[in-house]
């Protein structure tokens, strides 16, 4: 079974191949390039240097969001097009969960990922990796969420337990961490740090297993926020 | 027009998603429309008075794959039978311009077919091909609608030359805010069309702009200011403040534009629409003609959505025939944002050997003519 996984939610724009033994192919930029000229040119890459082509994907994961409005539409415009060229299903990856994938294995402390989503707030879940017979699965500890930074490390320093963090919101909010963290805690390494679109597409292959996909037409993004005018319009009525 | 039998014909995948509409068309030969789908999100966009660039490209992500395979299926096509496929990639809202982009992108990768970026005017202008099957270039084009107010002069399929141009509002932003400005909410051209028919267009005396040294060029800010201006006099006379008068009504779907706004001179809402109207459409029909006349040109096409405008039609139709010039519009449907003026825009461009990378990119400011 194949599995493209693509990850265009936040500053990373990133592609991989994965099938049922291996990653065969993963690559990740984070160097400003837009994701609109970078994305598409990438999975053309790596699918060409594995020596496949784009039809014998079995499945296309995509990372669902929270992250930018604009990187998630990307990300979700391709998968939706290439699922409707090739006619192949989708799996809508959480990308919170993704993230937290990236340091599955690290056991007995609570895995926290925190996107910056301005406005004061973090995108936010708390995952915990259990032991799955010889390897390792999440579980998740606190559902995603749209919240201000004080009130997750409220909730991390009540649960009492070391806690690791990774995602974009690690270099805007360390000093707050730093500050305020009453538990031990760990920031990921820079591989570990950001989305990875082997997270997005190995957690594909898991989901996938589960039943878990859906059709290209009926896929979109997961925002956990309203736009502004909604949000506005809503504090008028 | 007789095919060439011995020629393949050609079939293009349009997609459209500029604005608040998502739209997808196969279109044969340029010409021949073989679909056209439009999913409007005009409902959900009345309710804030105005395009949310946010709530637009969302909806176009939701409904882009069944728009899409609603084109190909009305049209009895594969993407197996598809030539290549058009997209515009701007002007227009960045946002909504990334999906039907990363949407084509994706699918001309995947289904191995050229990939051909579309400007959206250009779209314009290509829609009067679908029912003008003789209109061929060189002719001049008005390019009117909410974003846009060009003379074009167009010299060839993939050539343009902008000769007149708005110096502020496009004409059909001017619509959209002298429609809110007497209550008649958005969108604002088929309303304030709707509401003129009933009122007198000499009702109001108006300024028509011109632009000293451009004869051609437009502006439609004063005018507007004009029609604001006389509606807060009028509310002074009467010893009313505030905006309450001309916007209780926006949500009427009956509203008849019978509200007097002067009431000591009998003029109604419906004659400030129609009077308005009228200063848009002289202006627009008399630079238009000149420009014609000017540049020797025997045809005229107009394009955009203001295109749909019955008086701008009928004083075209009028000033046309009185200078013997060939005239030639889209139907309605052609004039609003759709795909099958891309699909037809697409193929002359693809014919003239025009194909994109899959690092094209939406280009909220793109110039016509400037590729």
């Amino acid at each position: 079974m194949n599995i493209l996984g693509i990850e265009s939610s936040g500053l990373v724009a990133s592609a991989a191949i994965v099938n049922g033994e291996k990653l065969v192919a993963e690559y990740t930029m984070n160097n400003k390039k837009t994701h609109s000229q970078t994305l598409l040119p990438m999975i053309e890459e790596i699918v060409s240097a594995a020596g496949m082509d784009i039809c014998d994907m079995d499945y296309i994961a995509v990372s669902r969001g929270p992250g930018s409005f604009t990187g998630l539409r990307i990300g979700s415009a391709t998968a939706k097009g290439l699922g409707l060229a090739v006619n192949k299903p989708l799996v809508e990856v959480p990308t919170l969960e993704a993230l937290a994938w990236n340091l599955n294995g690290c056991e007995n402390m609570l895995i926290c990922p925190i996107m910056d989503a301005r406005r004061g707030e973090v995108y936010t879940g708390v995952y915990e990796s259990v032991r799955n017979g010889e390897g390792y699965m999440l579980k998740q500890r606190m559902e995603e969420t749209a919240e201000p930074l004080a009130t997750l490390v409220e909730f991390l320093n009540g649960q009492g337990c070391p806690v690791i963090f990774n995602g974009d919101g690690v270099a805007v909010h360390a000093d707050y961490i730093r500050q305020n963290m009453k538990v031990p805690f760990s920031f990921a390494s820079r591989t570990a740090m950001l989305q990875r679109a082997s997270s997005v597409a190995e957690l594909g292959a898991i989901y996938a297993a589960e039943g878990r996909s859906v059709s290209a037409a009926e896929h979109a993004p997961v925002y956990l926020r309203v736009s502004q005018a909604e949000r506005e319009r809503e504090k008028n009525v | 027009m007789i095919e060439n039998s011995e020629e393949k014909d050609i079939y293009i995948l349009g997609i459209e998603s500029s604005c608040d509409e998502t739209a997808a068309a196969v279109v044969k030969n340029g010409r021949e429309v073989l679909s056209n789908v439009i999913y409007s999100q005009i409902a959900l966009h009345t309710l804030y008075g105005g395009v949310v660039p946010e709530i637009a490209s969302r909806k176009h992500i939701e409904k882009i794959n069944q728009v899409v395979q609603a084109a190909l299926d009305e049209a009895g096509k594969t993407l197996d039978d598809i030539d290549a496929i058009g997209v515009t990639y701007g002007p227009g809202l960045v946002g909504a311009l990334l999906v039907g982009v990363a949407e084509a992108k994706a699918i001309a990768y995947a289904a191995k077919k050229p990939l051909v970026g579309v400007h959206h005017i250009e779209g314009h202008i290509a829609a009067n091909y679908i029912e003008h099957k003789e209109l061929e270039p060189p002719y001049l084009c008005l390019v009117v609608s909410g974003g846009h107010s060009h003379l074009v002069v167009v010299r060839d399929y993939d050539k343009y030359e902008i000769v007149g141009r708005t110096h502020d509002d496009a004409a059909g932003e001017a619509f959209d805010k002298v429609a809110r400005a007497i209550g008649l909410g958005y969108p604002g051209g088929p309303k304030v069309d709707r509401a003129a028919k009933q009122g007198r267009s000499d009702a109001v005396a108006f300024p028509r702009a011109n632009i000293a040294d451009c004869p051609y060029d437009f502006s439609f800010s004063g005018l507007k200011s004009a029609v604001l201006n006389y509606l807060n006099s009028c509310k002074m006379k009467q010893g009313l403040d505030g905006n309450e008068i001309y916007s209780r009504k926006t949500d009427n779907p009956d509203f008849d534009g019978n509200e007097l706004v002067d009431p000591e001179n009998s003029v109604t809402v419906a004659d400030v629409a129609a009077s308005f109207q009228q200063a848009v459409v002289d202006v627009l029909v008399s630079h238009t003609v000149a420009a014609a006349k000017d540049f020797g040109f025997k045809t005229v096409a107009i394009a955009g959505g203001v295109a749909s405008n019955s008086a701008l039609r009928e004083g075209m139709k009028k000033a046309c025939e009185k200078n013997g010039i060939e005239l030639c519009y889209p139907s309605p449907v052609f004039c609003t944002d759709n795909a099958a003026m891309i699909g037809c825009a697409a193929y002359y461009e693809y014919i003239s050997g025009t194909r994109h990378g899959l690092d094209l990119n939406a280009v909220p400011n793109l110039k016509l003519g400037e590729r």
